[in-house]
C-alpha cells in the first residue's frame, strides 16, 4: 500500500508561506520560512520540541493573533488571498481553515451542540442542523458510536472519541484546510490508529497540515513532510521539505537524518 | 556517633508524628467549633422564636398585615415586612445582575490585563464599604435623585433601598463571576475562535455557560447580602408599616424591623419572641435561596457531567 502517491499526483498549491518571520516580543520564533502546502494532501510538520512547529501551524488560521506581542512578517496565502492583509476577515478565514488541537477540547455541552456550534454561529437555520451534525459525525467516523446519545455531554466520551468529536466539529463548518496540532499525542495507540485512518479518508476532500512528534505517524500518514529545527538563538528554521517517502529514506540534511533515525531529538 | 544519629532520627520522626496529631486535632477542633456555632445560632433562633407562635398562629404571623407589638393584646403579622424585603431584594437583584455580570465579563474577557489588575481590586474594595456609609450616601444623594426622578414626596422608599443594596451586592457578584470566567480553560476559547466564532459569540456561547455555576453562586451570594442587609435599609427604605407593593412607597424590610425594635423589646416578652421569629423567617428565606442555587448548580453539573 502506498498512501503517499497523491503527493506527486497533483501540484495545485492550497496554502503557502513566503519568507515568514515570527517574533514573540524581541525573541524570534521562526526565521525565513518558505513552504508550499499542496492541495488535498497531508503535510506533516516534524522536528524537536521548541522548534516552532505549532507556531508555524497557527499562522495558517491566525491563531497567533490571540497571543499578545506576537508579530508576523512575510506572506501567507490561502489560494490567492494574502491572509495577513488588513482587509482579511479573520472570522471568515477561520471558517475556511479549521483546527484540531493537541488535547481533545470538546465544549462542556452535548455532542449535538458541540458539532452544531460552528454552523450556529454562522446563522445556519435550526432545521438544517441535524443533517449537518449527522454528516459531520459520519465523516469523522463517530456517528455509529454516538448516534443514540447525541444529547449526552461531549465530555462523557473517551479521549479518542472526544478527538473525533473535535474533528467532526471542525468539519461541520465545511473548511477547506484542517490544521492538526499533535492530534494524537494524548491518545492511546488504538485511538491514534483510528484518527490516522480517518485522516487518510478526509484527505480526499480536504487539505491537512499536521504537527507531530511521532516519526512513525508522519511516515505512515503524510504525503509531504517538512522538517523544522531550532537554531542556537532558539529561532525555528525549515531544514528540509519534500515527499515523505523520500525524506524518510534519503534525507538530504544530516540533521534530518539524525532526527528521523532517532539519534537525537 | 552513628547510634546517636539513628536515635536522633527516630526521635525526630516521633516528634513529627506528634506534631501531625496536634495539627490534626487543632483543625478538627476548628471544624467542630464552626459547626457548633452554626447549630447554636439555629437553636437559639428556635428557642427564642418559637414561643411567638403560642400567641399568634404561624399562618397569622406570616400572612397578617398588622404589627402592633405594644397594643393590648399585641398583634404580630409580618406580611408587610416580608413583601418589603422581597420588593427591595428583587430590585437589588435586577440591578445587580446585569451590572455585576457585565462588569465581570468586561474585566475577564475584554479589558487589558493592566486595566483588570487595577479595576478589580478597586471593585473589591467597594465591598468593604461599611453599610452605614452606604446608608448616608443613600440619604444624601440617591433619595434626592429618586424623589426628583419620580416626583415623589419622599425619596425614602423601596426603590432607593434596592438601588443601595444593588451597589452593595455588585462587588461580590463582579469578584466571584470574574474568578469563574477566568478559570474557563483557554482551550474552550481557542476552539471557539478556531471554528470562526467572533469574540462576542465566544463569550456568550462558551465562556459564560462554562462559568455559569460560578456566576450563579456569585448572584446568590449577592442576593444573600441584599436580604440580610440591615443598616442601609433601616436608613433609606422609609420605614412605613403599611402594606405596599410599589417600590416607590416607603417600606420596612424584615431586618429593619428587628433592628428598630429589639432594643425596646422586653427580654422574654411577646415582642422579643416575635422579633426572633422574624429572624427565623429570614434564616429560612436565605436557606431557600441557597437551596435553590444548589439545585441550579446541580442541574448544571449533571448537564455538563464529565
Amino acid at each position: 500500500m502506498n498512501v503517499n502517491s497523491t503527493a506527486t499526483a497533483n501540484n495545485k498549491i492550497k496554502m503557502c508561506a513566503r519568507s515568514v518571520n515570527v517574533f514573540y516580543g524581541t525573541m524570534q520564533a521562526l526565521r525565513d520560512i518558505t513552504l508550499d502546502i499542496p492541495d488535498r494532501t497531508i503535510t506533516a510538520i516534524i522536528g524537536p520540541s521548541g522548534c516552532g512547529k505549532s507556531t508555524f501551524l497557527r499562522l495558517f488560521n491566525r491563531m497567533n493573533d490571540l497571543i499578545i506581542n506576537a508579530r508576523v512578517e512575510g506572506d501567507i496565502k490561502l489560494d490567492d488571498m494574502a491572509i495577513y492583509a488588513g482587509s482579511v476577515d479573520v472570522v471568515d478565514l477561520r471558517r475556511r481553515v479549521g483546527m484540531v488541537f493537541q488535547k481533545p477540547n470538546p465544549f462542556p455541552m452535548s455532542i449535538f451542540d458541540n458539532v452544531a456550534y460552528g454552523p450556529q454561529r454562522q446563522g445556519v437555520q435550526k432545521n438544517e442542523l441535524p443533517d449537518i451534525v449527522e454528516n459531520s459525525l459520519k465523516q469523522a467516523a463517530l456517528w455509529d458510536e454516538v448516534k443514540d446519545k447525541l444529547h449526552q455531554s461531549g465530555l462523557s466520551l473517551s479521549g479518542g472519541q472526544q478527538q473525533r468529536l473535535c474533528i467532526a466539529r471542525a468539519l461541520a463548518v465545511e473548511p477547506e484546510v484542517i490544521l492538526m496540532d499533535e492530534p494524537c499525542s494524548a491518545l492511546d495507540p488504538i485511538a491514534t490508529l483510528k484518527i490516522e485512518d480517518l485522516m487518510r479518508e478526509l484527505v480526499k476532500d480536504y487539505t491537512i497540515i499536521i504537527v507531530t512528534h511521532n516519526m512513525q505517524q508522519a511516515a505512515r500518514v503524510s504525503d509531504v513532510s517538512a522538517f523544522f529545527w531550532m537554531e542556537p538563538d532558539r529561532a525555528g528554521v525549515l531544514v528540509e521539505y519534500g515527499p515523505t517517502p523520500q525524506m524518510f529514506s534519503r534525507p538530504k540534511d544530516k540533521r534530518t537524518e539524525g532526527y528521523i533515525t532517532g539519534r537525537f531529538g | 556517633m552513628q547510634d546517636h544519629t539513628i536515635i536522633s532520627k527516630a526521635h525526630y520522626r516521633a516528634g513529627l508524628r506528634v506534631r501531625e496529631k496536634v495539627i490534626e486535632l487543632f483543625i478538627l477542633c476548628n471544624g467542630i467549633l464552626v459547626v457548633a456555632v452554626l447549630i447554636g445560632i439555629l437553636v437559639m433562633l428556635l428557642i427564642e422564636g418559637i414561643p411567638a407562635f403560642s400567641q399568634t398562629s404561624v399562618w397569622d404571623f406570616f400572612t397578617g398585615t398588622k404589627w402592633y407589638p405594644v397594643s393590648n393584646p399585641p398583634t404580630f403579622g409580618i406580611f408587610t415586612f416580608f413583601i418589603s424585603t422581597i420588593v427591595v431584594t428583587v430590585i437589588a437583584t435586577i440591578l445587580a445582575i446585569p451590572l455585576g455580570v457585565g462588569s465581570a465579563i468586561y474585566l475577564a474577557e475584554i479589558a487589558k490585563p493592566k486595566i483588570r489588575e487595577t479595576v478589580k481590586p478597586l471593585i473589591e474594595l467597594l465591598a468593604g464599604i461599611p453599610s452605614i456609609v452606604m446608608g448616608v450616601i443613600g440619604l444624601a444623594l440617591v433619595t434626592t435623585v429618586v424623589r426628583e426622578a419620580f416626583n415623589l414626596n419622599t425619596g425614602l422608599c423601596g426603590l432607593t433601598a434596592g438601588i443601595m443594596l444593588a451597589f452593595m451586592s455588585v462587588p461580590i457578584v463582579v469578584s466571584i463571576s470574574e474568578d469563574a470566567l477566568s478559570t474557563v480553560p483557554k482551550e474552550f476559547r481557542e476552539a471557539s475562535y478556531a471554528l470562526g466564532a467572533t469574540k462576542w459569540q465566544t463569550i456568550i456561547h462558551v465562556c459564560v455557560p462554562a462559568a455559569l455555576s460560578g456566576i450563579t453562586a456569585a448572584i446568590m451570594l449577592g442576593i444573600g447580602r441584599a436580604i440580610g442587609e440591615t443598616m442601609t435599609v433601616l436608613m433609606v427604605a422609609g420605614g412605613a408599616i403599611a402594606l405596599n407593593f410599589s417600590p416607590l412607597e416607603p417600606m420596612r424590610p424584615m431586618t429593619a424591623v428587628i433592628a428598630a425594635e429589639i432594643n425596646n423589646a422586653v427580654r422574654g416578652g411577646a415582642q422579643y419572641h416575635a422579633l426572633f421569629a422574624i429572624g427565623l423567617a429570614l434564616f429560612i428565606l436565605t436557606f431557600f435561596v441557597n437551596f435553590a442555587a444548589d439545585q441550579v448548580l446541580e442541574r448544571q453539573r449533571r448537564k455538563f457531567a464529565r
